[in-house]
């Protein structure tokens, strides 16, 4: 990792891609030879917005290094509700610790702290913009579970405001990939994802139906279409039925098909399909750990 | 331009913005940061007949030369416009219009989700594209009505 902040995959080339996950493979076959890699380092959690799933995979990850954390605490007590900028609050905590980690409502936030603090920054989530460790584990599940290259991805859901897919579109056009995106019409890629796409070359196609592409498929990424997103609650319930999948749904899909998502899910992906080869997404969350370890492991080091 | 132009206001030094596209010059007048409260004079020809444009806005400030950053907006809301500084009642430069790279700090972005909207110690940045620009922090992209979202005092 050349890379002095984590804030968007478009930082990441192959290269930088493969270093951490060849690293988080290491630390999964041996996850005590890490144990003491840190013993000193602490991680400062500045957590703006609620994600207790995240920001615990962080924490296990830096323990798991024999480090430790710092934790702002929740937005609700502390200096933020007393109208401190989030530039402050960076640059203060950055004072107690060897890297942050941030998760913020507003779009952009990771690009501005990064700009004001000089240790490592990763960007745990800014608003509806992006969110590389999330995508760097879905890219270390899909590598053990289907390679890289020569691979045939369908992205199923709320193309729009899903940060996870965001960086992921953003990561895979470094591969040979090509991209399925599918999702109702009012969700599909927001403008500035798809101007990306098109400037990187990526082999992008959009559709508003799964069935005709699914028997093509080499993974399936589901996320999940969020209720407030509309006005109406029937038109929620047409939508997200439409865009969830059943063992009904898989009928057509190949053999090797590996079904993702990032957690939580609501009703995207019915509890039957959970026993099925397909289902990869609780071994997705249980690499967080290792990819996070690795890339904290990655950015400590450069910072020694 | 025509004699008429320059009998209604010949200035002996500062710039005239001109061949600006009609029904623009008030965003020129936000990118200049005039309002009428300071103490230049403005004179403002709109839709004025034009040979090469048939109609056409043009600006003329007492008194002031434009910065590289004033020019670089410029290009993105009037690039068809034409600038002549004036030194004693004279055309002393002709400055070109070219699009800048990016704009620091004269556009607010539409989304009212960037961390540029919020109350942050932080200029707007945008990078300009071929048809249009991008927040360096949001991403969003803006192609239509650039104008709108000058943020100039
Ligand atoms: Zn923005």
């Amino acid at each position: 990792m050349r890379h002095d902040h984590l804030v968007t995959t478009k930082q990441l080339s192959r290269e930088d891609i493969e270093e951490v996950l060849d690293r988080a493979a290491e630390i999964d076959a041996d996850p005590a030879a890490f144990a003491d890699r840190h013993p000193t380092a602490l991680l400062g959690l500045c957590f703006f917005e609620p994600s207790t799933r995240t920001k615990m995979s962080f924490e296990t990850a830096i323990k798991r290094l024999g480090g430790d954390t710092v934790d702002m605490g929740s937005v609700e007590s502390s200096s933020v509700k007393k109208g401190e900028s989030l530039a402050d609050t960076a640059r203060v905590v950055e004072g107690y610790a060897d890297a942050l980690v941030l998760r913020h409502p507003s779009q952009g936030a990771a690009k501005m702290v990064g700009d004001f603090v000089d240790v490592p920054l990763l960007n745990a989530g800014d608003g509806a913009g992006h969110h590389p460790t999330q995508t760097l584990l879905d890219l270390y599940t899909i590598r053990e579970a289907a390679g890289l290259d020569d691979l045939t991805v369908g992205i199923m859901g709320d193309l729009k405001y899903g940060r996870t897919v965001h960086s992921l579109a953003h990561a895979l056009t470094n591969f040979d990939a090509d991209q399925h995106f599918v999702s109702p019409e009012s969700l599909k890629l927001p403008r500035s994802v798809r101007y990306d796409l098109h400037e990187s070359g990526a082999n992008v196609r959009e559709h508003t139906d799964l069935e005709a592409v699914l028997p093509s498929l080499d993974v399936l990424y589901v996320t999940r279409i969020q209720r407030e997103r509309f006005p109406d609650e029937n038109e929620y319930q047409e939508i997200a039925g439409e865009y969830g999948i059943d063992l009904e749904t898989l009928e057509d899909a190949s053999d090797d098909l590996t079904v993702m998502h990032p957690l939580p899910r609501v009703d995207e992906i019915a509890p039957e399909v959970d026993d099925t080869e397909y289902a990869n997404y609780f071994e997705q969350a249980h690499n967080g750990v290792p990819v996070r370890m690795a890339l904290l492991d990655l950015m400590l080091e450069a910072q020694e | 331009m025509s004699d008429h132009e320059l009998r209604v206001s010949k200035i002996r030094n500062g710039t005239v913005i001109d061949h600006i596209r009609a029904g623009q010059a008030l965003n020129v007048l936000a990118i200049l940061g005039i309002d009428g409260s300071g103490d230049e004079t403005v004179s403002v020809g709109m839709n004025v007949p034009s040979d090469r444009m048939s109609h056409k806005d043009i600006v003329k400030v007492e008194g002031r030369e434009l910065s590289q950053d004033e020019v670089d907006v410029l290009s993105l809301i009037a690039p068809e416009s034409t600038i002549n500084i004036i030194r004693e009642y004279e055309v002393a430069e002709k400055q070109h219009l070219e699009r800048p790279d990016r704009v620091v700090g004269v556009l607010s972005c539409p989304n009212h989700n960037c961390i540029t909207n919020a109350d942050e110690p932080v200029e707007t940045k945008f990078d300009v594209l071929a048809d249009g620009v991008r927040c360096e922090y949001c991403e969003t992209i803006v192609r239509d009505d650039i104008a709108a979202h000058i943020s100039v005092e």
